[in-house]
């Protein structure tokens, strides 16, 4: 009787009749209902304001890249890309300098985060206070500022081994501060391998380290080199790091990795803050176009090794 | 004879790769140790030849030798604050809603989507604010009539940070286990208050996790800021005034200063060290504690 009562009805109305104490336990089940109502209706707000902030951070997302591209496309031209630097400002050097940073950057921080997550990964029981540290130190590496890593560059290779600005010191810096990026995603990929197939390789009297290059670096290197790509990509974006260690020299070709120079990423800023802003909003639009397509091919590059994983194992 | 030689070589060879790999795995400890005690050398003697009044001082005036950097710790705080809380708010309800309220298919696309703007360069962010945040502020709700500022950083920030706040707490979300929901649904929860007050709580330290990221990523970033914030060395006293943080101190003078000024500088970015290094220590401290209770409790399952 009390559930099928209209939740509208005020409780005087209950016939007297009624004993004081049902009349009271009707008026329990109509608050009860009232309150769940109010609930419902509440959590329906929430969730109406829950999709509201979806529509609004997709908007503000893409209208970076709109309104960049919109600004920045009419302006690219043969001159900016591949001109001399005389009298128009060119982005050429900084395609020479990015590509050295790339190439010294993954050179340096390739080998070291792969041996640094093969032993986390593959010799892990082994002395577990040691592991500790690591982790805590890969961990806090990745969580310092790059302006912070900037300033360590400029101490150790502008000051300390007299190098001044050049592309390698930045290009060192880079690598130590993607290290945390490859070692954290490198370890994961390596854990994705079965754990049977090394028990299969050690059962065919493989050794450790042998097992190591020709069955668990096979089955990983998908995903090791997905890593990669994204590394790249973290070196092609970054600039504050650049900025006090390769010089933000934008208008001499680099001669060799010793030379300063600059990469696209500084380029945008120097523009920007030189007062150039159709020029920084073209370098803006080749330095997404160029970062965009790197990410494409490592999400690409993630699924075939998210598809070959259940092939293997 | 033979068989035993091959064998010691690969007995060899297993320990020399072994010293190898864990050669590259101390080489974190290593370079972590190299930072500090770079910047440590570098930074900490100039706070104490210029005396910490000074140096925690309101003015910063290189011809008088005033080297003073509290405005520009209470603008990075300011922004930092601001930004966290944009992002944070709308990044939240942006994860929960893609955690139950969309089409599965577009949960997906909407994710590689996120993915993507998560590795646009900070430096972008700050030309779009330069470009269009700035102008659309000064001629809109600016009182002062000026664009720069505090706000404007915070916004470029707050976009900036969103895409990495959507994907920890969607993991986190993702993470929670499947029967709370069901389980809430059975006592007669509806959809919208189980995920808002069973699954959110449940994933809470994921949230956590994705708050002091973003702090992190807010206090240290540099490019994106210092295109937006003016630049001015002054006390902030408004949301819409040109304003310095700590970082954009920092790449502001690198190319340009020397001796005392410069030493400033390396000062300032030991400073922004210390903040997150207290910020890292704190969470991991924190997150610490919680893993290695999941661990021990799940240790008997596996």
């Amino acid at each position: 009787m009390a559930k099928n009562a209209p939740p509208n009805q005020p409780p005087e109305q209950t016939p007297p009749k009624h004993s004081a104490s049902k009349a009271t336990f009707l008026n329990k089940i109509l608050a009860l209902h009232d309150a769940r109502n109010r609930q419902v209706f509440l959590y329906k707000a929430l969730k109406v304001i829950a999709l509201s902030a979806l529509v609004i951070s997709l908007i503000t997302l893409l209208a970076v890249i709109i309104f960049i591209l919109a600004r920045g496309a009419q302006h690219i031209n043969w001159q900016l890309l591949f001109g001399d630097y005389d009298p128009y400002p060119s982005i050429k050097p900084a395609f020479v300098g990015t590509l050295y940073l790339v190439l010294i950057s993954i050179a340096v921080a390739a080998p070291i985060g792969i041996g640094s997550a093969i032993y986390l990964s593959e010799y892990m029981n082994t002395t577990s206070r040691l592991i500790r540290f690591i982790r805590i130190a890969t961990e806090t590496l990745a969580g310092i500022p790059s302006i912070v890593y900037g300033i360590f560059g400029y101490l150790v290779f502008v000051i300390a081994l007299g190098f001044n600005y050049s592309l390698i010191g930045g290009g060192i810096t880079l690598a130590i501060m993607i290290l945390p990026v490859i070692v954290r995603s490198t370890e994961e990929a390596l854990l994705a391998v079965p754990r049977s197939l090394r028990e299969g390789s050690f059962a065919l009297g493989a050794s450790k380290v042998r097992t190591i290059f020709t069955v668990v670096l096979p089955c990983a290197a998908n995903g090791i080199v997905t890593s990669l790509v994204l590394a790249i990509g973290r070196v092609i974006s970054e600039s504050a790091v650049l900025i006090l260690t390769i010089g933000m020299v934008t208008d001499k070709m680099p001669q060799n990795i010793t030379s300063s120079g600059t990469s696209l990423a500084l380029d945008v800023y120097y523009f920007a803050s030189h007062g150039y802003p159709e020029e920084a909003a073209a370098t803006g639009v080749v330095l997404l176009v160029v970062v965009i397509s790197i990410n494409i091919v490592a999400t690409i590059l993630g699924r075939v090794y998210g598809k070959s994983e259940f092939a293997d194992g | 004879m033979n068989v035993n030689r091959t064998f010691r070589f690969i007995v060899a060879r297993d320990h020399i790769m072994r010293g190898v790999f864990l050669f590259c795995a101390v080489f974190s400890i290593f370079a972590l140790g190299c930072i500090i005690v770079f910047l440590f050398a570098s930074g900490l003697p100039f706070i104490g030849k210029i005396g910490p009044g000074n140096f925690f001082g309101t003015e910063w005036n290189l011809h008088t030798g005033a080297y003073g950097i509290l405005s520009m710790i209470v603008a990075s705080l300011y922004v930092t604050a601001l930004s966290t809380l944009f992002g944070i708010t709308i990044g939240l309800f942006t994860a929960i809603s893609l955690y139950r309220f969309c089409p599965p298919r577009a949960v997906a696309f909407i994710r590689q989507l996120i993915n993507l703007l998560a590795g646009i360069p900070s430096v972008i962010y700050g030309l779009f604010g330069l470009i269009i945040i700035v102008p659309f502020l000064r001629d809109t709700i600016s009182p002062s009539g000026v664009g720069y500022g505090i706000l404007a950083a915070s916004f470029v920030l707050s976009v900036m940070i969103l895409p990495t706040i959507v994907s920890v707490s969607l993991d986190a979300l993702n993470a929670v286990p499947k029967n709370y929901y069901e389980g809430s649904l059975a006592l007669g929860a509806t959809k919208e208050q189980t995920v808002f007050k069973v699954m959110l709580p449940a994933a809470k330290s994921g949230v956590f996790a994705a708050v002091v990221l973003s702090i992190g990523r807010a206090i240290g970033e540099t490019m994106a800021v210092i295109l937006v914030i003016g630049n001015s060395p002054v006390m902030p006293t408004s949301l819409f005034q040109s304003v310095r943080t700590l970082t954009a101190n920092i790449a502001l003078g690198a190319l340009e200063l020397s001796g005392d000024a410069l030493t400033a500088l390396i000062s300032t970015g030991v400073m922004l060290f210390v903040f997150t290094l207290l910020l890292n220590i704190s969470f991991s401290l924190l997150m610490g504690g919680e893993k290695r209770g999941k661990k021990r409790a799940a240790k008997p399952a596996s």
